[in-house]
């Protein structure tokens, strides 16, 4: 039988650590990306709009990811489209993040006094003026502590995708602890990298959150 | 192209969901409150003066917070066993989500015991308040009650997250989910309907909590 080492663990977890690394970087890109455009959705006061966007984000919130996850890998096959469990890891977590990062925005939007948009107003500044000038660079400031938390939720969220088989850390684990009979390690590794992964980003949103938390 | 949709063959198992959603409340209620409760118990830890405690709560709270809840099931019902402790799926599941809730609403508390005025702390010294009793009677009920409504969302996503347990073979939501796709290959159906179970299930916890608990907790106007 063959012997496997620490080391052969550890080399074949990091291999497929890339692809947690990979897929939470599209993830939270496209979520940002969606996000944004929700955001916008969401600014134009339309209530049609605003409508979609709440139930858009209270449905994305108040079910699991998994369910995303397989209502979308099931779902696209019903369509007829192609389905791999990459694209459909890709769209249910880019939707899922963009629903978060849209409510954590929108907060940071929210949390701008009113004083602020009424000066830009009487300084007949339009919409996006306003935004550019006013509303944005004080809104993003408070935005950078929240969204880089945001980021290891999505990092631990790619983890489920392991469950429609997407070849990542979770899933590489698993398949590892059947060869070896050492699900021990092999867990105790995977759990280790992930800690490697979001420890330093939750410890430097910690930090923006204290540089940025200026006394109000 | 065409779409057809059958609910009816889901639905016509609705035992099988039944049992499920009574298994999904269940294990939240008490991973819930044996979840709490730890948290209160952490943060108790993190506010004491004596290094080895405090350490211990951190790191505690940091390992939990930087993995996801999927690998710590993993770890706890495929990897403790060569330690000896073998648990039911049940169980290890139970465990796993009183463990996640715990570090979070630990570093929630943590919030809201930051939040309470000094002043209070020193009413309740020049009361010769032991530092226990101090926490129990005057820091946790305001820290409960500044931080309530952060709590009921760590509630809500525990339970949501829960859905993973069926990986492990616990006969949860999830899991009536996919045995009923498995018996008549209605799968996009049989994960829809679940999820509107999740989707109800968090909607009624949530109300739940926020009102009724939150009255029965801070016996006052609040919520």
């Amino acid at each position: 039988m063959v012997e496997f080492s620490l080391w052969d663990i550890l080399r074949n977890l990091l291999l497929a650590a890339r692809w947690t690394i990979l897929l939470s970087l599209i993830a939270f890109a496209g979520g940002a990306l969606v996000g944004s455009m929700l955001l916008l959705a969401r600014l134009t006061k339309r209530l049609s709009l605003e409508w979609f966007c709440t139930i858009y984000v209270k449905l994305f919130q108040g079910t699991p990811l998994l369910m995303q996850l397989f209502l979308i890998y099931f779902g696209m096959a019903l369509l007829g489209i192609e389905t791999t469990p990459w694209s459909a890891a890709v769209i249910a977590l880019t939707l899922y993040s963009s629903a978060f990062l849209s409510e954590i925005w929108r907060g940071c939007i929210q949390s701008i006094p009113k004083g602020q948009w009424q000066a830009a107003d009487s300084l007949a500044l339009g919409f996006f003026d306003q935004m550019r000038y006013v509303i944005g660079p004080q809104a993003i400031k408070i935005s950078i502590a929240p969204t880089v938390g945001f980021m290891v939720q999505a990092v631990k969220a790619t983890a489920l995708a392991s469950v429609i088989g997407f070849i990542e850390l979770t899933k590489a684990g698993t398949m590892i602890s059947n060869a070896t009979f050492k699900p021990f390690v092999v867990f105790a590794c995977v759990g280790a990298l992930y800690f490697s992964l979001c420890y330093p980003i939750s410890w430097y949103s910690k930090r923006l959150e204290l540089k940025y938390s200026v006394k109000h | 192209m065409n779409v057809q949709l059958d609910l009816g063959a889901v639905l016509a198992e609705w035992p099988l969901l039944v049992k499920g959603i009574f298994l999904t409340t269940f294990m939240i209620v008490v991973s819930g409150l044996l979840g709490i409760v730890l948290g209160c118990v952490l943060a108790w830890m993190n506010t004491q003066s004596r290094k080895f405690q405090m350490v211990i709560a951190s790191v505690y709270i940091e390992v939990i917070r930087n993995t996801p809840f999927i690998v710590q099931l993993f770890f706890i019902f495929f990897g403790l066993p060569s330690l000896g402790v073998k648990l039911s799926p049940l169980a290890a599941s139970m465990l796993a989500m009183t463990i996640n809730l715990s570090a979070y609403s630990a570093e929630i508390l943590r919030a809201g015991i930051e939040s309470i005025p000094k002043g209070q702390l020193q009413a309740a010294k020049s009361l010769a308040l032991q530092p226990l009793q101090t926490y129990t009677n005057i820091v946790l009920p305001q820290a409960f009650k500044n931080t309530w409504p952060a709590l009921v969302s760590q509630i809500v996503i525990v339970m949501l997250g829960s859905s993973v347990c069926a990986q492990i073979s616990t006969e949860e939501l999830s899991y009536a989910a996919n045995l009923i796709q498995s018996r008549n290959f209605r799968a996009f159906e049989a994960f829809f309907v679940a999820t509107l179970a999740y989707l109800g299930l968090s909607l009624i916890l949530r109300t739940f909590l926020d009102k009724a608990i939150a009255r029965l907790i801070f016996k006052s106007t609040h919520g």
